[in-house]
């Protein structure tokens, strides 16, 4: 199959010819593993996280000789595969991680899975047993493939060293191309130990993937004037247009419709949320307008969006009044959710540029759609209900003030990333994103313990960003090893541990649904030294933890001292920082949709539905 | 309303396709009503029929998905009307000195085949529509069926049009 062009508008790595040479290039006679190495080199891949262990063993023996390919020896491989991720997002290339077979393949799993429900463009290297082997249960044998089909955009058992190169490249295309996503390379350790030829670039087989980028021009036309004729549209949009690199072109297309914008937890950066146009993010802890916005309006422009039940709450009860223009690169998503009005397929930075167009072209013909009521009905709401919170009465630290002041205080172009629960949730409304790339989580998997390996994975890619993960106490409890990999490695990260003491979302229901009781949610029970109850046992004392970990650790208990522990981790670069933030434990995410209702539902704050003029008591 | 769908679905002759193809569908919730997997005229291509119980949309979403895998190189929906749909049935049924001439009269108005005698029992092997199959099955019951196996439908287009020669080409670009 010929090279085809790349689907998406970011950088990806791809096979090319050594040094720009002719696709003739010598050949080379390598072992399996050495051809593996080489590969990495050739598609770009600049940095792997990993871990070696038995049958990947021949692999790192060459790799200690690459001066292309930066290793990073993570401690546990789930963190590798988040790393891995967390890199890939914030660089836009495809991320790679390498572990060893059985436990260090299974530990890769939770990892995988994120990137696939992510669209997140992952190589995943295994070892494998030798391929005699296979199927008899060896030590440390996994079915590695078989665990990760429904989970991998594709995977590959790899069990001759002459497959190994062509593999490679064809695993890094899938990766990177159309819909991206996670793709695994499980390597018998025969093949990689016997020798081989090597010439790059390989010929790729794979006949059966032909991911369509070019919109059709039909649907684009429709789309437009759908657009021009709406009253009350909205552009909702959603990762897609970030992997896409479509940004600039989504400010054109919303610049010149005037229409408001949406940008879903997956999209947070790519329309600056300082923008007038910008109305929030929808769904369950989404801002009432946006909500509110979908709900009421006419026009639902989908744009790399998947009508996630996150966004929609109830589905049936979902924006009954609009008509769906559904964009999106994977055929599969459009209908799956909701039926869509106008199916566009294609890659988002490509229909956008032809909205564009079309949409210039109807303006050119008189058509310009006049959304000057529907804006004062969204200006209304965005006055009334803005996303806000209180400060706690007892003067202890809020959670939301912390976030925000550090988003305030973060330089420029600083990346967030968030693990998942509620400080997650408050990162996504109280840190304003205006670049794309700078706020990176685990949306569609909800994956705890995704920020601290997810933020090294993305401070190793962009050393010159600062990068901040915003953590709870309980996601940083599953992944905070990797902070020693963090510290050995100059990746000096800046970590925030939102501490409540409890698994604050999960309490947060248990609060509203389950008549406060608070089953296994509490997670330093007991007083503290002090005997003050509210403070929790400090275990385990994360300041001290950080610490033997190589980290400059600082706690924060008064809210006098917010700023300054703020700007102490800000000038501290030669090392990662960890600040343990007190919390208030009783402060809550809203707006909020409760599950399986209706968005019509959404709440403000607690008890308080927002007067959309239409209460029949009113 | 649910209906049968027959798709025929190209895919590359490689180790697992079978098992990506059947998770997909466990995963996503379809049931696969019969199955059946062969090679074809090339090589290099295996050909899946699939006769799946579903309504439209779900049938559109499945089409969808099954394109997703990487070794699926075509899918095609064989609508009733133009296509020749076929099983194949073997079964065993209980005959004696008394019965066998009445059974072997069965088998001949259904243009079936007993490939195989014994004094207790004669099997028969017989091809058709499920339909066929299904009203031969009701008139050898009364006799008693000791065993049955039956393989999934394979179909195929009327006309001179070939499903397969564009996958081909696909195929050729690439060698």
């Amino acid at each position: 199959m010929p090279m085809t062009e790349q689907a998406t508008g970011a950088q990806h790595p791809q096979p090319r010819a050594r040094n720009g040479g002719p696709s003739s290039a010598s050949v080379e006679h390598l072992t399996g593993a050495q051809s593996l190495i080489r590969s990495l080199e050739e598609v770009g891949a600049d940095t792997v996280f990993g871990l070696p262990g038995g049958c990947i063993l021949p692999a790192y023996d060459p790799l200690m000789d690459s001066t292309r390919v930066r290793h990073i020896l993570v401690r546990h491989e789930q963190g590798a595969g988040h790393a891995a991720t967390g890199y890939a997002q914030a660089t836009g290339k495809v991320g790679v991680c390498m572990v060893t077979s059985g436990p260090g393949a299974t530990n890769l799993v939770t990892p995988i899975a994120d990137a696939a429900m992510d669209s997140v463009p992952l190589v995943a290297i295994t070892g494998q047993v030798a391929s005699g082997a296979i199927g008899t249960d060896a030590f440390q044998e996994a079915d590695i493939c078989g665990i990760t089909m429904p989970i991998t955009k594709h995977n590959f058992l790899v069990t001759r060293a002459e497959d190994i190169a062509h593999t490679v490249a064809e695993a890094f295309h899938i990766a990177s191309t159309g819909r991206p996503g996670p793709v695994l390379v499980d390597i018998a350790k025969d093949a990689l130990q016997a020798r081989t030829a090597f010439s790059w670039p390989p010929t790729m087989d794979l006949p059966g993937y032909r991911p369509v980028t070019k919109p059709h021009a039909k649907q684009i036309r429709e789309a437009a004037k759908l657009i021009t004729q709406a009253k009350r549209p909205v552009l909702y949009v959603g990762g897609g247009v970030m992997k896409a690199g479509a940004t600039a072109e989504l400010k054109v297309l919303a610049e010149l419709t005037g229409a408001p914008v949406t940008t879903t937890l997956m999209a947070l950066g790519s329309f600056p949320d300082s923008h007038p146009l910008h109305v929030g993010m929808p769904g369950m802890h989404g801002s009432v307008t946006a909500v509110t916005a979908l709900q009421k309006a006419d026009l639902i422009v989908a744009l790399g969006a998947r009508f996630d039940d996150r966004v929609t709450g109830k589905l049936d009860s979902f924006a009954p009044y609009a008509k769906i223009v559904h964009a999106d690169i994977d055929p599969a998503e459009i209908g799956k959710n909701r039926a869509a009005d106008v199916p566009i397929v294609g890659d988002a930075r490509e229909v956008i540029a032809d909205l564009v167009q079309a949409v210039q072209a109807e303006h050119t013909d008189g058509n310009t759609g006049d959304y000057s009521a529907w804006w004062k009905d969204l200006n209304r709401w965005r006055d009334t209900y803005p996303v806000g919170y209180d400060l706690p009465e007892d003067g202890s630290l809020s959670p939301q003030q912390v976030i925000q002041r550090i988003g305030q205080l973060a330089p420029e172009g600083t990346i967030f990333a968030a693990g998942v629960g509620q400080h997650q949730m408050w990162a996504s409304h109280f840190i304003n994103y205006e670049q794309p790339s700078t706020w990176l989580n685990s949306g569609g998997a909800g994956t705890m313990g995704y920020a601290v390996p997810a933020a090294m994975g993305a401070k190793a890619g962009m050393p010159d960003r600062a990068v901040w993960a915003i953590d709870g106490d309980g996601c940083f409890q599953m992944t905070n090893q990797e902070l020693t990999t963090c510290a050995l490695n100059n990746i000096p990260i800046k970590v925030a541990i939102i501490n409540n003491g409890a698994l604050g979302m999960v309490r947060q229901w248990q609060t509203l649904f389950y008549n406060q009781r608070y089953s296994n949610t509490v997670l330093h029970s007991g007083p503290d030294a002090d005997g003050n109850a509210a403070k929790g046992t400090r275990v385990p004392d994360f300041v001290k933890l950080s610490e033997a970990m190589g980290c400059y650790a600082i706690r924060c208990e008064d809210p006098a001292d917010l700023d300054k522990v703020i700007a102490e981790a800000n000038a501290i670069n030669d090392r990662p920082v960890v600040i343990d933030f007190i919390v208030h434990e009783d402060a809550m995410v809203w707006p909020m949709v409760a599950a399986g209702t209706s968005n019509d539902e959404v709440m403000a704050a607690r008890g308080v539905r927002p007067d959309f003029g239409d209460n029949e008591d009113d | 309303m649910s209906s049968k769908h027959t798709l025929s679905v190209l895919v590359e002759n490689k180790p697992g396709v079978l098992a990506r193809i059947t998770a997909l569908f466990s995963r996503r919730g379809f049931n696969i009503d019969s199955l059946a997997v062969g090679t074809t005229e090339h090589p290099d291509i295996s050909r899946i029929t699939i006769v799946v119980n579903v309504e439209g949309l779900p049938l559109e979403q499945v089409t969808k998905q099954l394109n997703k895998l990487v070794n699926v190189l075509k899918i095609v929906e064989l609508e009733p009307a133009a296509a020749i749909q076929r099983e194949l049935v073997l079964v065993k049924v209980r005959a004696d000195n008394e019965t066998r001439s009445q059974i072997v009269e069965i088998v001949q108005l259904f243009r079936a085949k007993t490939v195989d005698v014994s004094p207790e029992a004669v099997t028969i092997e017989a091809t058709g529509g499920a339909d066929k199959l299904e009203a031969m099955l009701k008139m050898l019951e009364q006799f008693g069926i000791k065993e049955l196996v039956q393989s999934g439908t394979i179909a195929i287009g009327r006309g001179a049009r070939s499903i397969t020669d564009r996958s081909l080409r696909a195929l050729d670009r690439t060698a």
